[in-house]
């Protein structure tokens, strides 16, 4: 196959490679610290086993799964209880019993989300209490 | 074929150049919608579709008016039609386009348009707009652009062809029928519950499709040195004529039912769509439009000296253009919210980033027309 | 021969195509079973004894209002974060206060007396057995649940408004813009809507999983709403429906609407 446009072609695929690996060349050498979250909330220091919905690996990975679940099976199912893995049952809320303990959002939520640029759309309905008390 | 569409004249050019120029103002004002919420436009509680909706509705009778070309042809064996059934093909493409377009840009979520998809809904009449208008598109470009190649080569279109175009004559028919269900199956709505707005949406798509088309016609003989063939034009411009004459008809007879019953609660639509209710006259005095330029436009089609006319020709299709996209459009969507279902009569007036918003879809549906007919043309040529 | 242009780009999109195959049906499963450890289930958790009904239903008794009360609209519109925004083009509201004339087009007339043509009546969703706008949603935002409340879904709504055009009553508005800044006093015990979805009256369904009434039927002072299980023969609504004559909004359309007025 005979190369038309050499010229072009080649330059296109130079442009390409620039900007397809813009994210790995441009921030070389600059670390960004991952993510400092604060567990300090006084709802979480008044808990006698610091234990989330589910241990903390399972959450990291799957919280949003979860919601998922929850958000579906309150609003179409009337679901309103959530037995966890271990036994312990909670009110499916986020706003109600997530928020209830990581009450720092900010410092919390946030952290992980602004360092992986996940824009979650929750907070546009679901209410954040710190920032209406 | 698609590099064609990429030279031409400089008048072309600076064609060109102006519809990506109100395509963009409409984007920069699709933006701060997107920002602000729909609440940019004159929509509002009681009058809940506006100009987006209205623009689709008149749409889709526009894109289903390719079938006049191709059900002559194709069915007919109607040859003075052979030249031009691309020329309809692709302007239901652009049509079905800016339908999806004025969709998409009326939607309060329209990041979350793929639920559409995610969880089907057979009940809804929405669900099975977006099949078949999807599939319409689909249609119309796989056609238009084979016979177009197969011409470019100077060979006949592959035989899989003529099956896939006669399935877009039902399939034509199919579009304005659900969009038409849309409306006659509101049971609140009482000025859209009637059995005829079905065949109403057709009358009035082959008599505004066709008159769009003869005035592309005349159009391209002007700036393009492509003559349709008189014989074409004229067909069409009967075909426009007794469609005119069916949708006025259509329109009358509901004006009959209406006011010879004598039931308060239809007349109340109708009296503020013509006459006017309670001091609101603005959609009145745009129907009163409509009509003196329907039934002008009609004379002129029918009268056989004036229809052979082309100033006067290109006059009547212009006025069978405006007549109907203001009768179907705001005409039927605002007139149906009107009195609201706790009778109030609230006003609605399109705000200046709406109509913005509004021209740069049409822009975008006339751009597209353009690249396709210059493709078209440059292909004729070779 | 060496391929053709048209050649490769087929090659070349077969192979795209074959590449992607693999990857569908997890996309699919992704949808459908959702993994979480635990376990979900309609039993409300610590103290809550939830209302249940077979067929939910308000009665509305607007002889009994005190003049110019709105008790009932600011309870619901309180509890629900509805927004107010001052002018009537974006109003939202779940319960308003209307004339008999415009709700009862069909029983009104001219000589009606003025205790019933000034009287202010509540409207608002009538959670019909048969909703057109169950009907026509697109997405099944807005659903039907089996004890008869039309629920809507705000995360699946996608601002079409074609439930709004199919209502008959009027009862839903839209949010054309962000709603937030507009609500007097966040409860935050109840989330906002955010700008582009429909919302209306949804027989606080969160209340009654919490074992409490209706917002509006403890507001008011005068006790002129009701709301009951329809199927249950010792319930409130039951006991005021059997005492004598009901309206319902335009029954004659066939969509069996759950609100029942008695003038």
């Amino acid at each position: 196959m005979k190369l038309y446009n050499r010229g072009m072609i080649i330059a296109g695929i130079v442009v390409f490679l620039i900007a397809a690996t813009f994210p790995f060349w441009y921030g070389r050498g600059k670390a960004v610290s991952p993510p400092d979250l604060k567990l300090d909330t006084p709802a979480i220091q008044r808990l006698k086993k610091k234990l989330c919905v589910e241990p903390a690996p399972f959450m990291r990975s799957n919280h949003m799964k979860l919601l998922g679940a929850w958000r579906d099976g309150a609003v179409r199912e009337g679901i309103r209880s959530y037995t966890a893995a271990d036994g312990r049952v909670f009110q499916v809320s986020l706003t109600g019993t997530c928020l209830e303990c990581h009450s720092n959002k900010k410092q919390f939520c946030d952290r992980c989300h602004d360092y992986s640029g996940a824009k979650p759309a929750c907070w546009s309905c679901h209410i954040i209490p710190e920032e209406v008390r | 074929m698609l590099e064609k569409a990429l030279k031409g004249s400089r008048g072309y050019g600076i064609w060109v150049a102006f519809l990506l120029l109100l395509v963009a103002i409409g984007f920069f004002f699709y933006l701060r919608q997107l920002d602000y919420g729909l609440g940019i436009t004159g929509m509002s509680r009681d009058v809940s579709w506006g100009l987006y909706i209205a623009q689709f509705t008149f749409l889709v009778g526009i894109a289903a008016s390719a079938v006049m070309l191709v059900l002559p042809y194709y069915l007919h064996d109607f040859k003075a039609f052979g030249k031009i059934t691309i020329l309809g093909e692709f302007l239901a493409v652009s049509a079905v386009t800016m339908c999806i377009t004025f969709v998409f840009v009326d939607l309060g979520q329209p990041g979350r348009a793929v639920n559409l998809l995610l969880y089907p809904s057979p009940r809804s009449v929405l669900f099975w707009d977006v099949i078949v208008l999807n599939g319409y598109l689909l249609l119309n470009i796989i056609t238009g652009w084979t016979v177009l190649e197969s011409d470019k080569k100077g060979i006949p279109p592959p035989t899989w062809v003529k099956p896939l175009i006669v399935l877009s004559i039902p399939w034509a028919v199919s579009i304005h029928t659900v969009t038409a269900f849309i409306y006659s199956g509101l049971p609140g709505r009482g000025f859209w519950l009637t059995a005829i707005m079905a065949p109403r949406f057709l009358a009035s798509a082959f008599a505004s499709g066709p008159a769009l088309l003869i005035l592309f016609c005349l159009i391209l003989r002007r700036f393009a040195r492509f003559d349709a063939g008189e014989k074409a034009i004229q067909t069409l411009a009967k075909i426009v004529a007794y469609a005119l004459a069916t949708s006025i008809f259509f329109v009358l007879v509901e004006l009959f039912t209406v006011f010879y019953s004598q039931i308060p609660g239809h007349m109340q639509h109708l009296t503020y769509l013509f006459a006017g209710l309670d001091g609101h006259h603005t959609i009145a005095r745009w129907m009163t439009v409509s009509a003196f330029t329907a039934l002008t436009a009609l004379v002129l089609l029918i009268i056989p000296r004036t229809r052979k006319n082309e100033s006067l020709l290109a006059l009547a299709c212009i006025g069978v253009f405006l007549s109907l996209w203001i009768e179907k459009g705001l005409g039927l969507v605002v007139t149906g919210f009107v009195p609201s279902p706790l009778e109030t009569i609230t006003d609605y007036t399109p705000t200046g980033p709406e109509v913005a918003i509004t021209i740069g879809v049409w822009a975008l549906g006339l751009l597209m027309i353009t690249l396709l007919y210059k493709i078209f043309i440059s292909v004729r040529k070779e | 021969m060496a391929p053709t242009r048209r050649e490769f780009l087929k090659k070349a999109g077969l192979s795209a195509v074959g590449l992607v195959l693999p990857f569908l049906p997890s996309l699919s499963l992704a949808q459908a079973g959702i993994p979480i450890a635990g376990s979900l289930s309609l039993a409300a958790p610590g103290r809550f004894q939830a209302l249940k009904a077979k067929r939910w239903a308000m009665t509305v008794e607007p002889r009994k209002c005190r003049p110019g009360c709105t008790d009932c609209i600011t309870a619901c519109h309180l509890e629900h974060n509805v927004p107010d925004f001052g002018n009537p083009k974006d109003d939202v509201h779940w319960i308003s206060l209307e004339r008999v004339e415009h709700i009862f087009p069909a029983e009104a007339h001219p000589r009606l007396p003025e205790s019933i043509t000034k009287l202010p009546v509540p409207v608002l969703c009538n959670h019909c057995e048969n909703p057109p706008c169950v009907r026509v949603c697109p997405t099944q935002a807005t659903f039907k649940r089996a004890d008869g409340i039309v629920m809507m879904d705000y995360h699946r709504c996608i601002g079409c408004r074609f439930c709004m055009a199919a209502c008959p009553y009027g009862s839903r508005s839209m949010n054309y813009r962000d709603p937030r800044p507009f609500i007097r006093k966040i409860n935050p015990a109840f989330p906002t809507r955010t700008k582009g979805v429909v919302e209306k009256c949804n027989f606080c369904e969160e209340r009654l999983a919490r074992g409490i009434l209706p917002a509006c039927v403890i507001a008011c002072k005068d006790k002129a709403l009701a709301f009951g299980d329809l199927e249950d023969p010792r319930s409130d609504v039951r006991f005021i429906l059997d005492k004598g004559l009901s309206l319902r909004r335009r029954p004659e359309l066939g969509t069996g609407p759950q609100v029942y007025y008695i003038l």
